[in-house]
């Protein structure tokens, strides 16, 4: 593509992708430091997590701060108009995994002096491997304004809906086992909930791609597989 | 225009999406034109419908057409020595370039407003008399006075003028003469108005208040705007028509051609990357 004849616009929009890679850096990492901190059960690595959202928020507020200056200076038209808005857009998304991160850092935290099911951790470890891959390809996608990658990343949610769902029911197993799971496994359930949210939010990235690069909305339905919503223990038992 | 043309011009009419839109039905309808100066193409195949009550803005680098186009609409090429104008331009579809039109009519049915305020080194009142009195539109004074006043009074001007009628045109500053002439233009009961940059030679108070007028008088009057300023075209129209090299190269909603330019010169132009 051709570049702006005024180039301080042009190193204004860059400055923006550059910056919301560095921002979509950091959610990949606390995701999956959040997940370890959850597994070996280290506090520490919890706290760094939580530490670390504080430099996310930071980004989002710069980001949001330089959109605005845009708008107001450069009045963006076009691909121009849709870069900026969409990086808004995406800042809020990457903002809120982040904080979904945060929070299962906080569980991590709150757990890490419980026993508890060893075996169910691999549940939960290919969830956050499928949603660390997903965050990584949509922010690929963004990079590279391709589409397709985004697209392709749309319509794998349903894998990390699918793993969810067996999570929930694996630990609703556990809990009916042994009640003193009760308390360890709800931690544990809001964690893989905050991963299946961290899935939502990487695929409101990809539609955004898909906006940014073709100028419309993604017009498909988009395969949902979280059922968990209408899941119950009597029907397990049947 | 032959007979079978009509007959298919009014079939499109009937679906023209702008209808659907609600902004009117085909005004102004163009097809193939060409212009040239001497052996210079200035204008290359243009065809292009224009809504009946909307704004449409032509958009484009200098030297692209888009003002050529313009004065193709009121047949002001005529008076440059050398233009040729070849094609169709209907409105209302009445073929425009019919030798047996009077372009004074056409002139009076399609007013303009350009780049400079160029109000007649007369009073207020004769400016905006003038055009009324030389096509007989008023039987006697109190009907031209009511013209003056009502033509003023669209143009958002009465108010700042109505003690001082008598006071020369070019006592009123930029932004004042500017509606002068917007008055002017619609004394005589135009049904398109053409603009050339109008508010180019204005500060942003007093391009807000053109802008507005435009927004206004769009309920009754085809207009058609040429800017250079992108932000103008986006804010005042609601078709934006981009010319580049003579070429009509994009035509359509404003939102869309503002937002998602079907064209990637129209897309360069508009966010600053010709080069």
């Amino acid at each position: 593509m051709k570049e702006h004849i005024v180039r301080s616009y042009e190193e204004e929009l860059a400055l923006l992708d550059r910056k919301i890679a560095q921002m979509g850096g950091l959610a990949e990492e606390a995701l999956g430091q959040a997940f370890d901190a959850l597994e070996k059960r280290d506090p520490r690595l919890a706290e760094a997590v939580i530490e670390s959202d504080k430099a996310i928020d930071r980004l989002q507020l710069e980001i949001e701060d330089q959109v605005v200056t845009i708008i107001a200076r450069r009045q963006p038209l076009a691909d121009d108009l849709r870069h900026v808005i969409a990086a808004l857009r995406i800042v809020s998304d990457l903002e809120r995994i982040g904080d979904l991160a945060k929070n299962t850092a906080k569980r991590a935290l709150a757990i890490s002096h419980e026993p508890y099911p060893r075996p169910l951790m691999s549940g939960l470890r290919s969830m956050v491997e499928r949603a660390l891959r997903q965050l990584k390809e949509v922010l690929d996608a963004y990079a590279e304004r391709n589409s397709e990658l985004a697209l392709s990343v749309w319509r794998e949610d349903e894998q990390i809906d699918a793993m969810y769902n067996s999570v929930f029911r694996e630990l609703l197993t556990y809990m009916m086992e042994d009640p003193r799971n009760i308390g360890i496994c709800t931690h544990l359930l809001f964690g893989a909930k905050n991963i299946e949210r961290i899935g939502d939010h990487t695929t409101n990235i990809a539609e955004v791609v898909h906006y940014l690069v073709h100028g419309r909305a993604i017009t498909d339905d988009r395969p949902k597989g979280d059922k968990t919503s209408s899941t119950l223990i009597s029907r397990d038992r049947d | 225009m032959n007979e079978q043309v009509h007959t298919a011009n009014l079939k499109t009419i009937a679906q023209s999406p702008l209808v659907a839109r609600g902004i009117g039905n085909v005004k102004v309808r163009a097809r193939n034109v060409n212009v040239f100066y001497g052996e210079k193409q200035a204008l290359k195949n243009v065809s292009v419908d224009i809504p009946a009550r909307a704004v449409t803005a032509f958009i484009g680098p200098s030297g692209c057409g888009k003002s050529t186009f313009l004065r193709c609409i009121n047949r002001m090429n005529d008076t440059i020595p050398g233009a040729r104008v070849s094609g169709e331009i209907t409105i209302d579809n009445q073929d425009i370039y019919d030798p047996s039109l009077d372009v004074v009519q056409l002139r009076a049915r399609v007013g303009m407003v350009f780049q400079k305020p160029n109000p007649f080194p007369k009073s207020i009142y004769e400016n905006v008399a003038y055009g009324p009195r030389i096509h007989g539109l008023a039987q006697n004074r109190a009907e031209l006075d009511e013209i003056v006043l009502s033509s003023l009074e669209k143009a958002g001007l009465l108010k700042e003028v109505k003690d001082r009628l008598h006071e020369p045109g070019t006592s009123l500053s930029g932004g004042q003469q500017q509606r002068l002439c917007i008055a002017r233009a619609i004394a005589v009961s135009p049904e398109v108005i053409l603009m050339d940059e109008p508010c180019s030679a204005l500060d942003p108070i007093a391009t807000a208040k053109i802008e507005e007028l435009i927004d206004e008088l769009r309920e009754n009057y085809c207009i058609i705007i040429v800017t250079h300023s992108m932000q103008q075209a986006a804010r005042v129209s609601q078709r934006t028509a981009f010319f580049h090299l003579g070429e009509l190269i994009e035509e359509g909603d404003t939102d869309e051609i503002f937002t998602n330019p079907k064209d990637r010169r129209t897309q360069d132009y508009i966010t600053g990357r010709f080069g």
